[in-house]
């Protein structure tokens, strides 16, 4: 490994400049993918697909309540993987990113236990249960928030970002608990209803535009996530020429380019 | 990549690896005490402790529900497919309890191994079927048994 292995390119994607550059010529096109998907996955979920046998209208919130829980899963690994980065190879950029995922999945996961609540109450007749897989979800919420404060809990942010880094490697753990607690431990949740290995135990009509509404919630993900993080950079960079350019440019009118 | 760099990589992936296998730990030690749930079965057995809170739960029994006319008071029995389990509960029952769905009873064991629940919750699986062809499904089924007579 130590031999002469050339990382330039890596650390080349570590320039805040360079990331904020390139996403902004993303975002518009980010933007209508994102609105496009969630218009149709929300319009067929909602009003299209029909009713559960059993359920009635009221597993519809299936469609906002599983996107949204993916996501909340899925982005811890995103905030862990990008602080394992800045702690590796001590990249601004990285940092930045893991802050910015920590609001975005604390907001997530609310979601995700607000819209199982809702559901909960009429479905099993209780709001919560303190069960393996809604008290390891309301876990990964104080990790989430746990990383976001550490941030702001010191005078200097290399020191924050550090203590941030640290406890969302630590709560990984978590991530594998919450994704096996219906399997492992006698749960009022229901087991997975879309599984890796087979079939899902669902409608193909209602199953489909449950994958849209997934498909939606990961390009609204990267989109706030880019969003969250471009604001990060502007702010960490205020006192770099090209933020202090763009400020200037930005203040004398718009300047198409 | 840089020894530094490598030696922070060897310490990340420890600092990982450590907090699964301390945390995979207490939760394997928890998950033998924590038992908070019964199966009929268990409390048949006498297992279950008697004048304490436990949970217990299995599927209604088809035809075992019997409500009070005058009151909420309701009893139905509970089965794991090895033994019953009877419950008395007074109150609403959720929208999905039904007879031959699975339920969760919360509540104290009396001395005739009857479980004089507080709560009732209805346990949902994870399959999802539009009413179509949940009745086209049932319909199939019963077509089978007939022409099994």
């Amino acid at each position: 490994m130590g031999s002469g292995r050339d990382w330039t390119w890596f650390h080349r994607l570590g320039s805040p400049r360079w990331f904020y550059e390139t996403t902004g010529r993303w975002l518009p096109l980010l933007w209508a993918v994102t609105l496009a998907l969630l218009v149709v996955g929300l319009v067929w979920g909602l009003l299209y697909a029909p009713q559960d046998a059993k359920q009635g209208n009221s597993f519809r919130i299936i469609y906002l309540h599983v996107p949204v829980s993916f996501l909340a899963l899925a982005g811890y690994y995103i905030m862990a993987i990008a602080g394992a980065v800045g702690l590796i190879w001590k990249m601004k950029l990285s940092y930045m990113v893991m802050k910015s995922a920590a609001p975005l999945g604390a907001a997530l996961t609310f979601l995700a236990l607000f819209t199982g609540a809702v559901w909960g109450k009429p479905t099993w007749g209780t709001y919560w249960v303190w069960d393996a897989r809604i008290t390891s979800m309301l876990i990964l919420l104080f990790l989430y928030l746990g990383v976001l404060a550490l941030q702001y809990a010191f005078h200097s942010q290399d020191t924050g970002n550090k203590a941030s880094a640290m406890l969302a490697l630590v709560g990984t753990v978590n991530i594998p608990i919450i994704y096996k607690s219906v399997d492992w431990w006698y749960t009022l949740h229901q087991p997975a209803t879309i599984k890796l290995t087979s079939a899902p135990s669902m409608h193909p009509d209602m199953f489909k535009p449950l994958l849209v509404m997934i498909l939606a919630m990961y390009c609204f993900y990267a989109l706030v996530l880019i969003l969250n993080t471009r604001v990060e950079i502007l702010q960490r960079e205020r006192k770099t020429g090209w933020v202090r350019d763009l400020a200037r440019q930005a203040d004398t009118g718009p300047d198409n380019q | 990549m840089h020894p530094i760099r490598k030696q922070r990589l060897q310490l990340v992936i420890l600092l990982v690896v450590a907090s699964t296998v301390v945390v995979g730990l207490i939760a394997y030690m928890l998950g033998q005490n924590a038992n908070y749930f019964y199966t009929p079965a268990q409390i048949a057995s006498g297992e279950a402790p008697k004048g304490v809170y436990i949970r217990a739960g299995g599927m209604v029994i088809d035809g075992s529900v019997e409500r009070s006319a005058e009151s909420l008071a309701v009893q139905f029995e509970v089965s794991d497919g090895i033994s019953n389990l009877l419950v008395q509960y007074s109150g609403i029952l959720p929208d999905l309890f039904a007879e031959g769905e699975a339920a969760i009873a919360s509540g104290v064991l009396d001395e005739n191994q009857v479980l004089q629940a507080t709560e009732v919750l209805a346990k949902h699986d994870e399959k999802y079927t539009p009413p179509e062809v949940a009745d086209a499904m049932n319909q199939a089924y019963k077509l089978k048994q007939e022409s099994a007579q």
